[in-house]
């Protein structure tokens, strides 16, 4: 499978959720112990299926992305203790299309 | 020397861009995230103001015109993007110093009262700054003595807001560790107290609702769809009475539908145009917004963890959003259709005889101010609380704006203005001590505000 090396944090106007959770994935990434992989954060208008491996979205705008590849669903989107789980599922997947949450 | 250093710190570009460097510096990051972040913000600046630019010349001033030709009344697209990138030419440095100096007061008052809440909605603080600018100014404050009443009052309210939302913001997220940091605050209140009246009713997320329409949860779409309908409306009641047979001289921003270029452009295309590049501007602003807070709220996310460990974290309204997908929807929907009734109403203001602007649903707040509306009379009412919750809202984000227009001086004459209700109660609460008290004691009266919590916590702690 391809490795994930880029995540995407995606929220409506891309200002402030996305890039509290991209915050908190930096966070979790550091915990996971995993250095070759970035978060960024973006809008719904900008994101793309190209534009990371593995997209990070709550729930409420996951219909917006069901056709991805590879997505984590976030139920309470400030919870560490939960993306911190579902980041460690989607690190350990080995397909390349899986919904994490759904 | 002194010249180019005095120079630097006004210009506001250079000096959001200095800001940011002291504070990356501070924080002892390595050079190439200094340098980054630096020109980030700078650049972040610029494509802001260009997107200004092309808001203005691009459709907003052409949409005024046309709107005065056909129906003789000031229309106004409430847009707080809009609003603040126009600000920013006048009230650039003034609302950079207040935004600077309001996250640092915000610390303060963390530390040392009981709004014990940080406020890390940056583009929210950005736009707060620049409107307390605008009517702190109306008082005739400028340079220091505008800073400080400026950053006093941004404190001030970036810690009450999430304050008087805290007790449904539990309900809502299941937890006291997380606040809600969204300037349409007070809408959201009252959407909670009028849920209060329906205690026990079925929540929204009990029944099957249709997740389609979140495709409207993409501002470039639902600005654009919006903006094309509001467009096409006032063209052709314009063209119905006889614009392009007028004189185009008497119209300085339609020269491109009246005066023919190699082809004369179709009215309706000419009106689909201007209401997508509507959104394109904002598009461009938004990015300048982006750039500009992704620099600077995480540092200062970072200095207030350190500073204040208690503190509960602020954050943008889509954090509730997961919680009431169902509600999202229904409040963003009904609170769209209560800010077509608050138009109808306006416009009968005005046959009527009682000169009023004449605020239009903009999408944008409607979306994401009448969503959290929604969850936040949901969690208190149910469905019946997040229907009428987000109806009230939906009103009162209509006729909010429409009050608050006088107190923005010559910004009031924009066509576009603040939308969100905060926004409208400070402007109402403070613009109207601005006109009656001006200069120093008017500084006071903001040190005073912002002082107020803190003293009141250090009286409750002695008891």
């Amino acid at each position: 499978m391809a490795k994930i090396r880029k995540i995407m944090c995606c929220c409506g106007s891309g200002l402030g959720s996305s890039m509290m959770v991209q915050l908190n994935t930096n966070e979790a990434l550091k915990k996971l112990g995993v250095t070759d992989c970035v978060a960024e954060h973006t809008s719904l208008s900008e994101v793309n299926v190209n534009s990371a491996d593995l997209f990070v979205v709550g729930k409420d705008i996951y219909p917006q992305l069901k056709n991805y590849p590879r997505v984590l669903v976030l139920d309470k989107i400030m919870s560490k203790k939960e993306l911190l789980e579902k980041l460690q599922a989607a690190f350990e997947m080995e397909g390349d299309e899986f919904h994490i949450g759904v | 020397m002194l010249d180019f250093i005095l120079n630097i710190l006004a210009t506001p570009a250079m000096l959001v861009g200095i800001m940011a460097l002291v504070g990356l510096v501070l924080q002892g990051k390595p050079i190439e995230d200094v340098v980054r972040g630096t020109v980030k913000t700078i650049v972040g600046f610029l494509v802001l103001s260009a997107g200004a630019g092309f808001l203005t010349g691009g459709s907003l001033n052409a949409f005024g015109e046309l709107f005065n030709y056909a129906f003789n009344m000031q229309g106004v697209v409430p847009n707080n993007e809009a609003v603040v990138a126009l600000a920013l030419k006048d009230f650039g440095l003034a609302t950079s110093y207040i935004m600077v100096l309001g996250l640092v007061l915000n610390v303060v008052l963390a530390r040392f009262s009981k709004l014990n809440f940080i406020f890390l909605t940056g583009h929210h603080s950005l736009y707060m700054a620049c409107m307390i600018a605008v009517v702190l100014s109306v008082g005739g404050l400028e340079g220091f003595p505008l800073y400080l009443a400026g950053g006093c009052l941004l404190a001030f309210v970036s810690a009450f807001s999430p304050w008087f939302l805290q007790s449904t913001m539990e309900k809502i997220v299941e937890t006291d560790e997380l606040g809600f940091g969204h300037f349409g605050g007070f809408g959201y209140w009252v959407s909670a107290q009028v849920g209060k009246l329906f205690k026990g009713s079925k929540s929204t997320e009990d029944i099957n609702f249709p997740q389609r329409l979140t495709f409207l949860r993409d501002t470039t779409v639902s600005i654009g769809l919006t903006m094309v309908v509001f467009f096409l409306i006032v063209t052709a009641i314009s063209v119905g009475r006889g614009v392009l047979d007028a004189d185009p001289a008497g119209f300085g921003h339609l020269s491109d539908l009246l005066v023919a270029g190699e082809t004369k452009i179709h009215w309706a295309v000419w009106a689909i145009t201007k209401g997508l590049s509507f959104s394109g501007a904002i598009y461009i602003i938004l990015s300048g917004v982006r750039l500009i807070v992704g620099e600077m709220v995480p540092a200062f996310k970072g200095i207030a963890e350190k500073l204040v460990p208690g503190a509960i974290p602020a954050i943008d309204c889509p954090v509730v959003y997961p919680y009431a997908p169902n509600a999202v929807l229904i409040g963003f929907l009904v609170s769209f259709l209560g800010g077509i009734v608050g138009l109808l109403v306006l416009g009968a203001m005005n046959n009527a005889g009682i000169a009023i602007a004449m605020i239009l649903p903009g999408v944008v707040p409607h979306f994401f101010c009448g969503a959290s509306a929604g969850v936040f009379g949901n969690a208190e009412g149910g469905i019946k609380g997040a229907v009428l919750g987000s109806f009230i809202h939906g009103l009162l984000i209509t006729f909010l704006p429409a009050i608050v227009m006088p107190v923005f001086g010559t910004l009031g004459f924009a066509n576009t203005t603040f939308s969100d209700a905060d926004f409208s109660w400070m402007a109402l609460v403070f613009g109207n001590i601005a006109a009656a008290v001006k200069g120093i004691p008017l500084l006071v009266i903001c040190v005073a505000v912002y002082l107020a919590p803190i003293a009141l916590s250090l009286v409750t702690r002695k008891k």
